[in-house]
């Protein structure tokens, strides 16, 4: 069985594997279809049409899904390799272990955001940002630009004690737990981290930064200690929603696979604490 | 099905629509409950055309045959040095760009000048599929 990680618990060795598997991935051009995908989701999700990834009830499931396919790929690479999660509301400055040169590298220097250190900066010619929307082909971040604060224990706890999994429209516009964990709406967990981190995390294409990876198994560890907290709370809405995916509704690209399939993350992984 | 086709015969509607549509709406514009109505009823933002920080920045109705950008804005495109910024219309009415994803801002201008802050110089190019 797959067991999730917390970032600040790896051993050296497991960083080391689990950035070659990256950095294995980009190489032979699979890591970029990823990106791909993520992005027509990204230009695509409207919140008054077809909506699937984003401003959605599936914006979990979906994510969920897409996550174990990536999984899945660093695994192929290496066996031993599963995807940590970025506890951000610990883990919350720029000194943080995530962003040392052995595992993520850092923050972007001032002239042109360009992370200059670790496995993903250009010197090191391994991490070309092909799929882009604007001419720079580097990676770039601005950790915590302009004061920004992630969010804290409390606003997560907040988000966490909501009963209601997700209320009509079913879009940015929602209140229930979804919309706020997506962020959206109130205290803005999933949408304010990756503003805090800037750079690609910031754009349509966040997932050229490989601390997408990270931010989203942390989003995904949220969902299950909500759906743990709250066990007769359950996906929504059930049936019947114009453009909406209802939980027996197959989530595009896989079309084969629906919010119900995804409920229960133990069929797949397990977290390395208690959810 | 298609949201593409529906959300451009939206555009294309908000056009003529737009100012009766917003009168009808300016009524409920207090109320606190978010708005399930289409944001593309709402009247279009102001066109701009200007430069900051060295960059030409334009925003204004979009007219049919864009067929890239645009749409998801409720008939609204924004170009950046002639190339189309592809923008989005939250539900709430706030934009949101593909430079600038996950922060929405109140109006397209807000919303152009971020996008050239965050380029510092780069140019748009259209998305570049692997
Ligand atoms: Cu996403
Ligand atoms: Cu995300």
């Amino acid at each position: 069985m797959t067991v999730r990680k917390n970032q600040a618990t790896l051993s050296a060795d497991e960083k080391r594997r689990f950035v070659n598997a990256l950095l294995e991935l980009k190489r032979s051009g699979r890591y970029d279809t990823f990106v791909t995908t993520h992005n027509a989701f990204i230009m695509s999700d409207t919140d008054n049409g077809d909506r699937v990834g984003h401003r959605s009830p599936s914006f979990l499931p979906w994510h969920r899904r897409f996550l174990i396919q990536f999984e899945e790929a660093l695994r192929s690479v290496d066996p031993a390799v599963t995807l940590p999660y970025w506890d951000w509301t610990a883990d919350r400055t720029s000194r943080s272990s995530l962003w040392a040169p052995d595992f993520l590298g850092g923050t972007g220097r001032a002239r042109d955001g360009q992370v200059t250190d670790g496995p993903f900066a250009r010197g090191g010619n391994r991490w070309t940002i092909n799929v882009r929307v604007d001419g720079r082909d580097y990676l770039r971040r601005d950790l915590g630009a302009g004061g920004r604060q992630l969010p804290t224990r409390a606003e997560v706890e907040s988000a966490l004690a909501m009963e209601t999994y997700d209320t009509a429209p079913w879009n940015s516009a929602s209140d229930g737990f979804r919309n706020h964990l997506e962020g959206w709406r109130g205290v803005n967990l999933h949408n304010r981290v990756h503003v805090w981190v800037g750079g690609q995390m910031g754009t349509g294409a966040s997932p050229n930064d490989p601390v997408f990876w990270l931010h989203h198994a942390f989003v995904d560890k949220l969902w299950a200690d909500w759906q743990a907290r709250h066990p007769r709370s359950t996906y929504l809405p059930a049936a019947g929603t114009a453009n909406v995916v209802d939980l027996g509704d197959t989530m595009r690209p896989w079309n084969d696979v629906t919010p119900a399939d995804m409920l229960d993350h133990t069929r797949h992984y397990t977290f390395d604490t208690a959810a | 099905m298609s949201s593409i086709t529906r959300r451009r015969a939206l555009g294309v509607a908000a056009g003529a629509a737009g100012a009766a549509a917003g009168l009808a709406a300016a009524g409920s514009a207090t109320a606190a409950a978010p708005r399930a109505t289409a944001p593309e009823a709402e009247p279009a933002p102001a066109s701009f055309d200007e430069v900051y920080q060295g960059r030409r920045i334009k925003g204004g109705p979009s007219h049919g045959g864009d067929h890239h950008g645009g749409h998801h804005g409720g008939g609204y495109s924004v170009t950046i040095d002639g190339r189309e910024l592809h923008v989005m219309r939250n539900a709430d009415g706030t934009w949101i760009s593909v430079i600038n994803h996950y922060e929405p801002v109140a109006t397209p201008r807000a919303l152009a000048r971020a996008a050239v802050r965050e380029l510092q110089g780069a140019p748009l190019v259209p998305l570049t599929l692997a």
